[in-house]
């Protein structure tokens, strides 16, 4: 183990406490069996997501600010963010507060009214939950603690499209083979493979999940998930394993719908990346909260022999 | 769903449906008729927004340079970066496989992925209320605006 991201603060965020509960269950359990610390920021609040930015980005800047400025004053410099939205928006404010006047004046002006102590830039670094087991334990350290192998399940690795996007925000990305690409991530065929998975080959892995026009266009979103849901199982794929709990949720979802509404019915399986790691290190199904997910997959798991 | 999408979709489904001795003989031209779908919803993007679509080439491709162009001023357009990148990634596998049963799966996945990004441009144009991928609509949808507007 590098010991790198041993304790580092949690940022939940808003859906992991509803839709995406079994993914805050089994990051804070997978975390737990590697020996891993995760502590929770006190008092947080949203990040800004969607509503926010796309209403004011500065004032989405503030509370993702707000947020870093927790961490700081709990004593981390590092806070794990395993939503793709939240992880994205932490990092476009420690963008915005580093190249953007406006945006640290409007920070300053707000947490001086709100109380608290205005967040500098380059204080805290936000990671996501791939980094976090990435950093923290490593393909080999997670190759040393597989009880229950993944070996035999095919897996299509998606990682939806906030999780790289845009690249400027990304300043550690894309910086040789043992970093993250912006073009074709791999955190997480990595790790899954080091827990005995076989990954296939994916094309969809950064594609649209239409999530954010799920409610204002929702046949398009069943369709864009139709289509992730079929090229999936184009690929060989018994499993798409997630790291987002909107792309999540949304598959999960519209594969539901697709049935209903366009007579589809696809029998790809969906799991968070957490609980096929928990799986393989022997954890219980309920303790990475699979009766949490929306879809089916015992099944499968019973099959593959992985409860 | 409008009719060009409609072809497109059609067009794509067909390709899926060939068998695999069809897809091998007619290898490269299909690539290229791929990148050619991807193109044509593009520049369905790039005309409602009133725009000229460009005939430059961006990594030696006019689809990633009609991406570029559809992108300008709208990020969240680059959602659909990589999906251009990997139908340019499908094409140039086919253009260099000596294997014909990876030819037949290329051309599956990358009719895949372009499927994709035409359903991903058609959610674009309709959430911004610019057409239903065909920009003749968009003229409609602009007088359908300005009727609604002056009612409120």
């Amino acid at each position: 183990m590098s010991g790198k991201h041993q304790k580092v603060a949690y940022y939940p965020g808003c859906a992991l406490e509803g839709t995406g509960h079994a993914y805050n269950r089994s990051t804070k359990a997978l975390g737990k069996a590697l020996g891993l610390d995760l502590v929770e920021l006190k008092n947080w609040n949203c990040c800004g997501a969607m509503e926010v930015k796309n209403v004011d980005p500065k004032l989405q800047t503030y509370l993702s600010a707000r947020n870093l400025s927790i961490a700081e004053e709990m004593g981390f410099d590092t806070v794990m963010a395993p939503c793709n939205g939240c992880y994205h928006n932490l990092k476009k404010a420690e963008y915005d507060l580093a190249n953007d006047e406006a945006s640290r004046d409007v920070t300053e002006r707000l947490s001086s009214k709100a109380g608290h102590k205005t967040y500098e830039a380059g204080k805290v670094e936000t990671i996501h939950a791939l980094d976090w087991i990435k950093d923290s334990v490593g393909e080999e350290g997670l190759k040393a603690r597989v009880k229950n192998s993944l070996k035999g399940l095919k897996v299509a690795n998606y990682y939806g499209c906030m999780y790289t996007r845009p690249r400027h925000i990304f300043p550690e990305k894309d910086k040789g083979a043992s970093s993250e690409s912006t073009y074709k991530p791999h955190f997480m065929d990595d790790l899954l493979a080091a827990a005995g998975a076989e990954n296939v080959e994916y094309p969809l892995k950064t594609a649209c999940c239409g999530g954010a026009h799920t409610l204002s266009d929702s046949d398009t979103s069943t369709k864009l998930v139709l289509n992730l849901l079929t090229t999936a199982e184009a690929c060989g794929a018994d499993v798409i394993a997630t790291e987002c709990p909107t792309c999540h949720t949304g598959l999960e979802m519209h594969q539901m719908r697709a049935e209903k509404l366009f007579g589809r019915k696809t029998t790809v399986n969906i799991l968070y990346f957490t609980q096929l790691l928990g799986l393989a290190l022997g954890l219980s199904a309920r303790k990475v909260g699979i009766h949490e997910n929306m879809s089916e997959s015992q099944d499968l798991l019973h099959e593959k022999g992985l409860v | 769903m409008a009719r060009a999408e409609a072809n497109l979709m059609e067009r794509l489904d067909a390709m899926i449906a060939m068998p695999d001795a069809a897809l091998v003989s007619a290898g490269e031209p299909l690539a290229e008729e791929l990148l050619t779908i991807g193109e044509t919803a593009l520049e369905s993007w790039v005309r409602s927004r009133g725009e000229t679509p460009t005939d430059a080439r961006t990594e030696g491709f006019r689809l990633l340079a009609l991406h570029r162009q559809g992108a300008r001023g709208e990020p969240s357009f680059n959602a659909c970066r990589e999906t251009c990148r990997e139908l340019v990634y499908h094409r140039n596998c086919v253009a260099s496989a000596k294997d014909g049963a990876d030819v037949a799966r290329r051309l599956r996945l990358g009719a895949m992925v372009a499927r994709h990004l035409v359903l991903f441009i058609d959610g674009k144009l309709e959430t911004a209320g610019l057409g239903e991928f065909c920009c003749s609509s968009r003229a409609f949808r602009q007088h359908e605006a300005a009727h609604a507007a002056r009612t409120i």
